[in-house]
């Protein structure tokens, strides 16, 4: 088989770990520009987090935001530039905890941009801290002897607090495997249409593995995400969608 | 000659930044600020710009974030603990060495206080009220006009040092109404920067927009140092009253000015040499200004405040030779006469008689 990587995926040093699913997320964002004709007139955000080393893989304009305001730095960008595609790209901990009331926003509001969430169940950046997306019993460096869903919560799920809005898309796909990645980019690729068709908020969270904060091997990780984080975070299209 | 209308100081605030060129506001209501984002949310559809009430003052501040690494002219204001909130972008916007304009219609007291006028935030604008080593450049109407003229003007120095511009108004300067002749239209072309985001072919160079320091590394001190001193060399801004022979020399911004400036003219209907400095450049101080009170015994601000925050940037003008006192309450702008008398008992101190 051949592969043929993105021209604007760079080959500079990546930063990501081996294993991680941010880069193959990042791969599959660039694919999908350059196979629609739109690599031209991308424009990205990138959360502080482990996404923002995509600043350094990606050729694409990027902003880096605060943390948390990737979506709503997006949604800023994208009023003023309207002819160019918006693309926010974060983490769980970004979106679920600290950027919260600007992602219920953002879909009550149904802004026209895309977001790609990446959900690793964990703080990856800040070294695996406890996530509002932690699974029940997963031990983290906040929660050594594994997290107390009585006390702080189970495992918070877009598709629940956007079950009332009238977003333009929404979709969760996983970064492991060949079959879930195609399937991944299918709905990316289906994010970045309706998108271009001004559908307001196109969004796909993207369940990926984190093996260092996992304290798991790559392979070990793609399997607690394919038998764990499944069970809590189910995959397919909520909103939207038309697909397999 | 443009046009002159009777205006209330926020709308003219706002109306004079969509003649800036400003097509972004994100906003978040909150008194005395609430007429910006109230005009604006009508007028900006008007000449075809972008306006939102946000989630938060942070959604919104972060948002001006967004539309400033586009290139546009954004705008977002907001009073008190607002303002508080607007911090986080601030410290983002001078870090990523983008352009923006952010208005503090100021109101009293710390926590939720009050919002009737105060000047308790000086500290908190002047010396960069986020985290990191930052300043900004803090412009301090005391008119309608100058709320029109100086929001005009903070669009252009936020480009032209790549810097976030704040703009210090209080609840009276926001809430009066004055005569305002309205500055001209002028356009913006979002495309004309070369750093902000638009996309590119992928044989050009991409842009980034970031901490700065990541990509400039050591120089970056350097950069850093030759703006804040080309800042503080060009951008002085100032109205002298009066300072030339004065003992007493007062010095005030904003609303507490305009009450200083009939100060200065009743103490010289009685003889008495008083005069005002008023800065209209809070950051960078107009230490110039200061040069021409040759004669001067005393200086004394009048500020809304109890800490008297703004004696420590006289202090420094003068090399702390001369004595500063303050005057002024959180609670309300001072009384002409009793600023007289205390001008009159300073005077008289200053000359060797009984201490105040
Ligand atoms: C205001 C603020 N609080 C905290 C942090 C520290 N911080 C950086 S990234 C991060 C969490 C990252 O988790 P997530 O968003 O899930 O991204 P990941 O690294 O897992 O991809 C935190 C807490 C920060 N940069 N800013
Ligand atoms: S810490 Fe986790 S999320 Fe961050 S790069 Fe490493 S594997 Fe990826
Ligand atoms: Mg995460």
């Amino acid at each position: 088989m051949k592969l043929k990587a993105p021209e604007r995926v760079t080959f500079n040093k990546s930063g990501f770990c081996p294993g991680c699913g941010h880069g193959v997320a990042g791969r599959l964002i660039a694919e999908v520009a350059e196979e629609m004709g739109l690599a031209d007139k991308l424009i990205t955000t990138v959360d502080v987090a482990c996404g923002s080393l995509h600043l350094e893989d990606w050729h694409f304009d990027t902003v880096m935001a605060a943390h948390g305001r990737t979506l709503v730095t997006a949604i800023g960008l994208k009023k003023v530039r309207k002819d160019n595609p918006v693309l926010a790209y974060y983490g769980d901990g970004a979106g679920y905890a600290i950027g919260m009331a600007e992602t219920i926003h953002a879909g009550l509001r149904n802004d026209n941009v895309i977001a790609i969430v990446v959900n690793n169940a964990i703080y990856g950046m800040t070294g695996g801290q406890m996530a509002p997306t932690t699974l029940p019993g997963q031990k983290t460096t906040s929660s050594p002897y594994g997290k107390d869903a009585a006390r702080f919560g189970k495992p918070f799920r877009i598709e629940d607090a956007y079950s009332g809005f009238d977003i333009g898309y929404l979709a969760r796909g996983a970064l492991v495997g060949a079959a879930n990645i195609n399937r991944a980019k299918k709905m990316i690729r289906k994010a970045f249409e309706k998108h271009m068709n001004n559908q307001g908020l196109c969004y796909v969270e993207l369940l990926s593995p984190c093996p260092t904060n996992w304290n798991l091997a790559p392979l070990k990780a793609k399997d607690f995400l394919l038998d764990e984080m499944t069970k809590h975070f189910p995959l397919g299209e909520f909103k939207g969608g038309d697909a397999k | 000659m443009s046009e002159r209308v009777l205006m209330k100081g926020n709308e003219a605030l706002a109306e004079a930044a969509l003649r800036a060129g400003c097509r972004f506001f994100a906003g978040y209501p909150i008194t005395p600020q609430t007429e910006i984002l109230e005009y604006l949310s009508w007028r900006m559809d008007e000449v075809g710009g972008s306006y939102t009430q946000a989630e938060s003052e942070l959604a919104a501040v972060n948002m001006v974030f967004g539309a400033a690494s586009g290139g546009a002219r954004a705008l977002t204001t907001s009073s008190g603990p607002g303002f508080s909130l607007k911090q986080e972008g601030i410290s983002y916007l001078c870090a990523s060495d983008l352009p923006a304009v952010i208005v503090n219609v100021m109101r009293i007291g710390s926590g939720l206080g009050d919002i009737a006028q105060g000047q308790g935030d000086y500290w908190q604008m002047t010396r960069g009220g986020g985290h990191g080593d930052y300043r900004t450049i803090v412009l301090a109407p005391n008119s309608v006009q100058e709320n029109a003229d100086l929001t005009y003007l903070a669009f252009d120095l936020a480009e032209k040092y790549r810097h976030p511009v704040l703009m210090a108004s209080d609840a009276a300067i926001g809430q009066m109404i004055e005569a305002v002749e309205l500055p001209e239209f002028k356009e913006h072309d979002i495309d004309k920067f070369d750093w902000s985001v638009k996309g590119g072919k992928v044989t050009e160079k991409y842009r980034k927009i970031q901490n700065i320091f990541y990509s400039m590394g050591p120089a970056y001190e350097d950069f850093l140092r030759e703006k804040y001193a080309k800042m503080e060399a060009e951008e002085q801004r100032w109205e002298s009253t009066a300072v030339e022979d004065a003992e007493l020399v007062f010095v005030a911004f904003g609303i507490s000015s305009r009450v200083c400036e009939e100060a200065v003219e009743g103490a010289r209907a009685k003889g008495l040499k008083v005069g005002l400095i008023r800065p209209i450049t809070l950051y960078p101080f107009p230490v110039k200004a200061f040069e021409e009170a040759k004669k001067v015994k005393a200086f004394m601000t009048n500020e809304m405040n109890l800490l008297a925050q703004m004696t420590d940037d006289v202090r420094l003008a003068t090399g702390c030779k001369i004595p500063v006192y303050h005057s002024g309450s959180i609670f309300s702008i001072s009384d002409t006469q009793e600023l007289i008398a205390r001008a009159e008992e300073v005077i008289r101190a200053a000359k060797g008689g009984d201490r105040t």
